[in-house]
């Protein structure tokens, strides 16, 4: 009858657990209208994740059950299977686990001591050196036939070249056929190509908010992060102060010239503004503690995501900005502590 | 008697906690009879320890003080009861660090025989009004708290007549009574209001004479309506006395709103100045406990010798609040409560409450003027035992500290010893309050650590003004050689001269006197080099003060060492 009667805490563990639950709705979603590939990814990076934390663990010398019950290796897992395209094939998931796991958290001490979102780390590798398969091996969410769980799996598991480069016809699996880019990135490229909004808005790209699939992704991963801070299990500063950037931006471009910039809701709608705004950015190890601290990231993340999204080369700018972002979190730090209890009236 | 503006601000952070009180509040405050055995530590508050008046052997009676210094933060220390003095040595005292102390021991005779000045106070004044108090002066009052050893006795144990000699040098607008017990499980200061109601009205209103204070806050939880209903009725039916209100507020229930920052925060909106004092916005604090007291002290004549102690947790049979003698064994306690629960399993024991109580692990400890609390087979914050994980910077602990601190970057900077950082986050405005200990998903103990830098840092400052001492004890010596020297060179040119005087029939007498004039002005120059700088003063008491301090504090070093919280290590 010893037990703790005063509070009982949260452990990281719980709150690790909770998150993962969270996510549950945007990932049935995903599912939904992308298929099962990002399932496949999503275990395949677990196992790659918890297996490389135990050996790193164990070689550090560190308790190595007590660490894995900690959830955050499949967390950081899970999170960057979501970033990467649902029809990924497996070694490239292997390499970004790889790298989120051992660059990204261990080599900076483990659990707590990483300055970089090591999800986001991971993912920023492997977009660096395999841009042609980030880019393409995603599944658009109008075609008509999804592919079934056994085709995904083979395709994703055996070797085979990008469509854009015709090898051997042999060397196809059937779904190479219906790969593509993500609608942001082929309104991106239309765009950059001089047309309208207005020429390229076709219901395949463009659903009802957002772009089409996604934008039901976005809002399933917007409810679980609701969620989230119903248990106040994050702060509502930084999904807030990112959305919010985000929405201002586009919204000001947009009233400024609607034929070459994407509506503000489009943008909140597509890609990963929500899994990012809500599960990504506030990753508590690498984004800012205080709360001003965490308006200012949420900020700058909203900020470089747009940019990245509107004038940069890559699809989505999420990784980026949040990496951006991480960088300057100490420094945020220390300047926005609030005054401490007495210290305005304290005497010179 | 209630205030135009009961408007209650709020404070940053706190925490909700399940609050534990009625357990010991179901029956009355009981006393127990008087102890075979007394242990009185020399040391039961803030400041300096006190020396013995006694010697063993001496025959001492009931409020006969047996300890004091000439220092001004101290408290007297009274015997608790009639007796032989049987021993004057170290003994467990109820302390963190777990060391013992010296104390005065007393085998009583069981006759409980008061000092014959109190004996006759209390037979010409038991009956006093309380509306006599204004023949009495402040500064006569000030004084009979100081001589009844009363100290602050929420927890704090800091010399009360201190605080009113501090507060009179400012304006005082507000007396605040600290009511407001926050901390789960403690209700002695709620038994006390609920049974002696009237005599805490005293008891505040010899403090608004002492201090000349008209307006007088009375602060309670808002969550104990028992409490509120005696008070209530104690002020309906007390006299009133022109230009002396009482305003009775009901504070939210919320840890820590009776900290004292927190408190005067949220009734008078005001923040204490971090390098402050209450006084420096015109408000001085006190415990309820505290007023009882000097209600004692004044109108019966009784220094403070007893306090009520809450005995609760699941680990006792029939938790409850006991008035106990100051240096009655707490076993004797554990005993009046029925004992240990035998359905419990371990029973650790915790004096103080469940937030920053703090083990102790033998019970035979006595009891003194700041324990208000022992906690039986609860599991508090500092006897956790989970293992904690890395910090995750999750800022759970920033939402709660009230202190509006960054509690993971302190722990952060204690634990890598980054002391210089860790102040510049303020360190020192910690008030140990353990919201944040209590909300960390990685289960660290982040008070220790504050806890330990704090200490390493006091030692490092300790440790520099002894080396200044050194310092400056060597420079006086060099300089006292230097002038001895100079002073034996000076005579002997003199001598020379006076000498040279006889030899050369005439000399000038008024190079000569030059010549004087120049030496005594350099004489006097070294002379003044030489002062020393209030150091070497130091009495031999003072001296042996300090050398022990340090001894202690090593002692400390070493325990703290093997205890290092360390989760890697
Ligand atoms: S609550 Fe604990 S884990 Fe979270 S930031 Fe504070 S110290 Fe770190
Ligand atoms: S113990 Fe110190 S740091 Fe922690 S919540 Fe209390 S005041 Fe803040």
């Amino acid at each position: 009858m010893t037990d703790s009667t005063l509070i009982t805490p949260q452990s990281v563990g719980s709150v690790m657990r909770q998150l993962l639950l969270a996510l549950i709705p945007g990932v049935l979603a995903y599912v939904y209208f992308f298929g099962y590939g990002v399932l496949f990814n999503m275990l395949l990076a677990s196992v790659v994740a918890v297996t490389s934390e135990a050996l790193i663990l164990w070689w550090r010398r560190k308790p190595v059950g007590f660490f894995l019950r900690d959830y955050s290796a499949i967390v950081t897992a899970v999170l960057l299977a979501l970033c990467l395209p649902s029809l990924a094939p497996w070694w490239l998931v292997t390499i970004a686990t790889l790298f989120a796991i051992i660059v990204g958290k261990h080599l900076y001490g483990g659990l707590g001591q990483n300055l970089f979102n090591p999800a986001m780390i991971g993912y920023v590798v492997v977009m660096i050196s395999f841009p042609q398969v980030m880019t393409t091996q995603w599944f658009n969410a109008s075609q008509q036939s999804k592919p079934g769980l056994i085709d995904t799996i083979i395709h994703q598991t055996t070797p085979h070249k990008p469509k854009q480069n015709p090898g051997k016809p042999g060397a196809h699996s059937k779904i190479d056929s219906i790969t593509s880019a993500t609608p942001l990135d082929k309104v991106k490229s239309e765009l950059e190509r001089g047309k309208t909004l207005s020429e390229i808005r076709h219901p395949q790209l463009f659903g009802l908010l957002g772009s089409s699939g996604w934008e039901w992704v976005n809002f399933f991963f917007l409810l679980g992060g609701l969620w989230l801070l119903y248990r106040k299990l994050i702060g509502w500063q930084i999904p807030v102060a990112m959305l919010g950037t985000m929405f201002l931006m586009a919204g000001l471009f947009y009233v400024y010239d609607s034929d070459n910039y994407l509506p503000p809701l489009f943008q909140l709608f597509s890609g990963g503004a929500m899994l990012g705004a809500f599960f990504i950015a506030t990753d508590p190890v690498t984004c800012a503690a205080t709360h001003r601290g965490r308006l200012y990231f949420g900020i700058g993340v909203g900020l470089f995501t747009y940019i990245i999204r509107t004038w940069g080369g890559y699809p989505d700018g999420i990784a980026f900005a949040v990496l951006l972002m991480n960088m300057a979190t100490p420094t945020l730090d220390y300047y926005t502590q609030s005054d401490a209890f007495g210290h305005k009236t304290r005497k010179p | 008697m209630t205030r135009l503006n009961d408007k209650l601000w709020d404070f940053y952070g706190g925490l909700r906690l399940p609050g534990h009180k009625e357990e010991s509040l179901t029956r009355p405050i009981q006393s127990l009879p008087v102890p075979a055995r007394l242990t009185i530590p020399l040391q039961q508050h803030i400041g300096v320890e006190t020396e013995p008046l006694v010697k063993v052997g001496d025959k001492v009676l009931k409020g006969q003080q047996i300890a004091t210094t000439q220092a001004s933060v101290a408290a007297p220390i009274h015997a608790s009861s009639s007796g032989t003095v049987t021993a004057i040595e170290n003994h467990p005292v109820p302390h963190p660090s777990g060391l013992s102390a010296p104390c005065i021991v007393i085998d009583t005779d069981g006759h409980d025989q008061w000092h014959d000045k109190i004996k006759q106070i209390r037979d010409t004044h038991e009956t006093a009004a309380i509306t006599d108090i204004h023949t009495i002066t402040p500064a006569a009052l000030r004084e009979t708290i100081r001589d009844a050893g009363i100290v602050g006795l929420g927890g704090a144990a800091f010399p009360t007549h201190v605080k009113l000699d501090n507060a009179v040098e400012h304006e005082i607008q507000t007396l605040i009574i600290n009511a407001a017990e926050c901390e789960p499980y403690i209700t002695c200061d709620n038994a006390l209001m609920r049974e002696r109601a009237p005599q805490i009205i005293d008891g505040i209103r010899i403090l608004q004479h002492a201090l000349q204070v008209k307006h007088c806050l009375l602060c309670v939880e808002d969550e104990v309506k028992d409490t509120h209903t005696a008070l209530e009725q104690a002020l309906a039916s007390a006299q009133p006395v022109p230009g002396a209100e009482i305003s009775l507020l009901k504070t939210p229930t919320r840890y820590p709103a009776g900290g004292e920052k927190q408190l005067i925060k949220t009734v008078t909106g005001k923040e204490v100045p971090a390098n402050g004092l209450p006084s420096d916005i015109g408000v001085l604090c006190h415990n309820v406990g505290t007023a009882y007291a000097i209600y004692r002290a004044v109108c019966l004549g009784e220094p403070l010798i007893s306090r009520i102690v809450t005995v609760t947790g699941q680990g006792i049979t029939r938790p409850g609040n006991i008035e106990a003698l100051i240096g009655t064994p707490l076993t004797e306690l554990i005993d009046a409560c029925g004992g240990f629960n035998p359905q419990t399993t371990a029973s650790p024991l915790t004096i103080g409450g469940p937030m920053m109580g703090f083990p102790i692990s033998r019970s035979e400890i006595p009891v003194t003027k700041s324990s208000n609390c022992l906690l039986v087979g609860v599991q508090t914050l500092n006897t956790q035992q989970h293992k904690p994980y890395p910090c995750i910077r999750c800022g759970a602990c920033v939402d709660v500290c009230p202190a509006q601190l960054l509690p993971q970057q302190l722990y952060w900077h204690s634990k890598a010893r980054e002391f210089d950082k860790a102040q510049d986050y303020n360190l020192f405005d910690c008030i140990e309050c353990g919201c944040c200990a209590a909300v960390c998903p990685s289960h660290i103990p982040l008070v220790q650590y504050y806890r330990f830098a704090k200490d390493e840092i006091w030692a490092t400052e300790k440790d520099r003004q002894k080396s200044e001492r050194a310092r400056k004890r060597f420079e006086f010596r060099q300089a006292r050689i230097e002038r001895q020297k100079r002073e034996l060179e000076e005579r002997r040119k003199r001598k020379k001269a006076a000498l040279d005087r006889k030899t050369h029939a005439q000399p000038d007498p008024k190079k000569a006197a030059i010549q004087q004039a120049i030496e005594r002005v350099q004489r006097k120059k070294a002379e003044q080099q030489v002062v020393p700088k209030n150091t070497e003063a130091l009495t031999a008491a003072q001296q042996r003060q300090i050398e022990e301090a340090e001894k202690r504090r090593q002692k400390l070093k070493r325990a703290t060492s093997t205890t290092n919280p360390d989760p890697e290590s």
